[in-house]
């Protein structure tokens, strides 16, 4: 017979294909997203340029070179208001960074102690735990932000109350006053040598940790425990001691002192620091306690009592057993719980703490009149930011990840 | 034989009958026993339990007196402290909730008209009882047609002006499904659905404008117009909250399921919105609504701010909830999608049948609180110069009246906010009880 029957007959294109032929009709959607796509950007792009040219302004970055002209009142970096606005944006940067990492650290350490006692038998101090919890977490943080603040501006001793006879005291062996001026706190002197110490104690953490890596290299290879707690401490701090007093006591401590209408000497941290650190703290210490209650409650129970079973006393069974398990659970989202806490710093604008947001974003575009410029160095940096922190995350997500098929 | 038997029963003690029951000992029962075990258990306990009486000692012993000697009508806070002294002496800490008593119409609905306070209460009813039959499935279903109606006779209420701009409005999504209809006998339902959102929107864009203006002319049925710059308080933060949880779910589940898609370009379009629209805080976004959105729109357009603010915060949200969503689809055991897959249904299909319910059902407590965090971020607009709660409080502190006056608006507010994200979040704990499947 003939062979042209016995083959199927050639598909012929037809344009509906595109739309109902599975092999092309990804393309279809995808030609036609990326389509609409650029021409809103090209809508946006033409739009942004006959709005600047209408305004009589144009798109460059000269202003960051110009003198900024304000005062930031609290700076980790030399700053006067003849330097340049890329300065201040750089004093801002290190504001925010400044109030975010001092916002992890106490936020961790709640939220942890938070999360451990809302498991604790003890019923008072988990239902208190609770309250805590549910009060930080259904409370718009900016009213958090500005009750702190409240508190701290309108609940606290002026300076002169800290006069022979006022009603107030300092805290801490006449080293800290909470005033409603600010929170005054001891400087660290540095005197010739002070480096000597430091550089000594950061070797010996170093070798602190290389002592802890032997002793478990050791305990590994010959099944021989080495004390590990008390030398690693001992290593820490006595040879820093050591050279401290050598080197006739480098390092001194300059303590508040009330001279006049205020405090003299120490750190003055400002009120607008303070409540936007305690209230941060407090707020994103609330979400890490759920956080870390549902990482404890994750790990089955039947993996306490194999350890048990196995003769593991309870504090070895937390810290080999429970907590490594725990732990995948609980970093990734308590990592993003950080990347809230930073973006959340952005409120500072409500206290007046003068943050990346408050300088760039605020003061020079009100001041230079760029506000687009402004704004998308201000977005960049957290965008830069955010991927960071969150790319750090994923490389430890897939180094901790479970292998499954 | 019966003698050794009886002298042994007179020998031996066999208890007859019951002893009465006893109550156990004082230290294992009730109270005792329950604050032992609870409360006393061991040092550590004995300890915690102690310094957390002490804590609340310590706030109570501060809250409860101001809270006891509270003054609810005053006319200003000068007012409130002549009261108080009179009353009890001049060291008493007193709150003065009179300020609540005076300004609180102000805290709910900003500066609405005071005589037309029953629309935003009508609006309120129309959304409870709108969203009653999506929360309960154990309403009829009836309902459900109310719910469709529901945004737009509160958009009415609320705003007022003619009511002939929500009708054709509503009649754009009517004037769709007719194009569906229609398109569907040619065509397949893919192009069928593109015919229908083209109809839809040259329905929005070209012919409701005229119409509304032209219907207004011969049929002059409407409401007194609210400008929303009178908008404010609570009512503030309810419509900007509840249009951006309504609007964002739908966007958050087309963006989940675009990050999840082998299409390389929806994928890195999704990618990129939602990494951009995360990365940077609310607040910059808000700035960037206010202050920039002018440079973005054709020359000479100038839109609401409230419009402008609850699209930033829908968009907001939606990039979380899509990241809460891609969680719970990449949660399903990879057998499911296979499952579908055999079965033979299409894309879609395989999606709003098997997928999607058990991936949504997955991530119901990060989606709702994803909703309680907008929520509470409804309280930033107060940056760019919208009036919700605590710009109210602000300016309300200003007056010279109830200058220097804090804790009693700050409780008021955090109540309010507390009660509205508490509910919310049990709503959530029901839901994923109820929806629990497995160890019932």
């Amino acid at each position: 017979m003939t062979s042209a029957s016995d083959r199927p007959p050639q598909p012929v294109f037809k344009l509906s294909d595109l739309i109902y032929d599975t092999r092309y009709r990804s393309m279809t959607i995808q030609t036609v997203a990326l389509i609409l796509l650029m021409l809103f950007f090209a809508w946006l792009i033409s739009n942004t340029v006959a709005n600047l040219a209408s305004l009589g302004k144009d798109f460059n970055f000269g202003f960051l070179d110009q003198r900024a002209g304000y005062d930031i009142n609290q700076a980790l970096i030399p700053y006067s208001s003849n330097d340049t606005h890329a300065r201040a944006a750089v004093v801002g940067i290190l504001n925010t960074l400044l109030v975010a990492v001092l916002g992890c650290v106490l936020a961790t350490v709640l939220g942890v102690i938070a999360g451990v006692l809302r498991l604790s038998k003890n019923w008072l101090v988990a239902k208190l735990m609770t309250v805590y919890v549910e009060g930080f977490r259904n409370i718009p943080l900016l009213l958090w932000i500005i009750a702190i603040f409240a508190l701290m501006t309108e609940a606290t001793p002026s300076p002169r109350d800290f006069r022979e006879g006022g009603v107030a005291s300092m805290w801490l062996w006449e080293s800290v006053a909470v005033s409603n001026r600010g929170v005054y706190i001891p400087a660290p002197v540095w005197l010739p040598g002070s480096w000597l110490v430091v550089t000594v104690f950061m070797l010996s953490i170093v070798g602190a940790i290389a002592y802890r890596r032997y002793a478990r290299k050791v305990l590994y290879d010959t099944g021989r425990l080495l004390p590990m707690g008390w030398p690693s401490l001992a290593i820490v701090v006595l040879p820093a001691l050591l050279i401290y007093f050598l080197m006739g006591m480098p390092i001194s401590l300059d303590y508040p002192v009330l001279g006049g209408f205020n405090f003299g000497g120490g750190i003055q941290l400002r009120n607008s620091l303070i409540a936007l650190w305690l209230a941060l703290s407090l707020y994103t210490g609330a979400f890490i306690a759920e956080i870390v209650r549902a990482g404890i409650l994750s790990v089955s129970k039947g993996q306490t009592e194999a350890a048990f079973a196995l003769g593991m006393r309870p504090g070895r069974t937390m810290n080999l057993v429970i907590l490594p398990q725990a732990m995948r659970v609980i970093v990734p989202p308590l990592i993003s719980q950080y990347l809230n806490l930073t973006k959340n710093s952005s409120l500072a604008l409500a206290v007046g703490y003068m943050d990346v947001r408050s300088t760039l974003g605020g003061i020079t575009i009100n001041q230079t009149g760029r506000e687009l410029e402004g704004m998308l160095l201000l977005g960049l940096f957290y965008l830069l930011l955010s991927l960071l922190i969150s790319g750090g995350m994923n490389f430890y997500n897939s180094r901790i990840k479970l292998k499954e098929r | 034989m019966s003698d050794t038997h009886s002298e042994a029963e007179s020998l031996l003690f066999v208890r007859n009958e019951m002893m009465p029951e006893r109550e156990p000992p004082l230290a294992e029962s009730g109270a005792f026993k329950w604050l032992r075990e609870n409360m006393f258990s061991g040092w550590l306990n004995i300890l915690l339990t102690i310094l957390a009486l002490l804590a609340i000692y310590v706030v109570l012993s501060e809250i409860v007196p101001w809270l006891w000697h509270s003054v609810w009508r005053a006319d200003s806070l000068a007012q409130c402290r002549e009261i108080r002294d009179a009353t009890w002496g001049s060291d008493v800490a007193s709150a003065c909730f009179a300020v609540i008593a005076d300004r609180w119409q102000q805290l709910i609905f900003g500066f609405y008209p005071s005589d037309l306070y029953w629309r935003p209460l009508l609006a309120l009813a129309i959304f409870l009882l709108a969203v009653a039959p999506v929360l309960f499935p154990g309403l009829p279903r009836a309902l459900l047609w109310f719910s469709a109606a529901a945004p737009f006779l509160m958009f009415f209420f609320l705003w007022g002006g003619s009511i002939w701009g929500p009708i054709l409005v509503a009649l754009g999504f009517a004037v769709g499904f007719a194009a569906y209809a229609i398109a569907g006998r040619f065509t397949g339902a893919g192009a069928a659905l593109a015919v229908a959102v083209v109809a839809a929107l040259i329905w929005w864009l070209f012919a409701a404008g005229p119409l509304t203006r032209d219907l207004s002319r011969i049929a002059p049925i409407g409401l007194t117009y609210i400008q929303s710059k009178d908008f404010g308080g609570f009512m503030l933060s309810f419509i900007i909250g509840i249009s951006g949880i309504i609007l964002s779910l739908p966007l958050g589940i087309l963006l989940a399921l675009g990050r999840q898609s082998d299409m390389f370009i929806i994928n890195k379009i999704s990618v990129g919105f939602i990494e951009i629209i995360r990365g940077v805080p609310l607040i910059v976004w808000l700035f960037t609504a206010s202050l920039l959105l002018n440079y973005f729109l054709p020359p000479g357009t100038n839109f609401d701010l409230m419009l402008r603010v609850i699209i930033m915060v829908t968009l907001f949200a939606a990039a979380y909830i899509a990241e809460v969503v891609r969680g719970g689809l990449a949660a399903l055991p990879r057998g499911q999608y296979e499952a579908a897959d055999a079965l033979g249904l299409d894309y879609t299909k395989s999606m709003r049948l098997i997928i999607l319910p058990q991936a949504l059902k997955i991530s119901i407590p990060g989606i709702v609180n994803t909703f309680i965090g907008l929520f509470k971020d409804t309280t930033l607009v107060v940056f760019i110069g919208l009036l919700d709660p605590i710009g109210l409080s602000n300016s309300i502190r200003a007056t010279t009246d109830w200058n220097g006056i804090y804790w009693e608006l700050f409780v008021f507010i955090g109540l309010l906010f507390f009660i509205c994200c508490f509910s919310m979040s049990r709503y959530s704990i029901y839901l994923e009880r109820k929806l629990q499947r497995e160890h019932r």
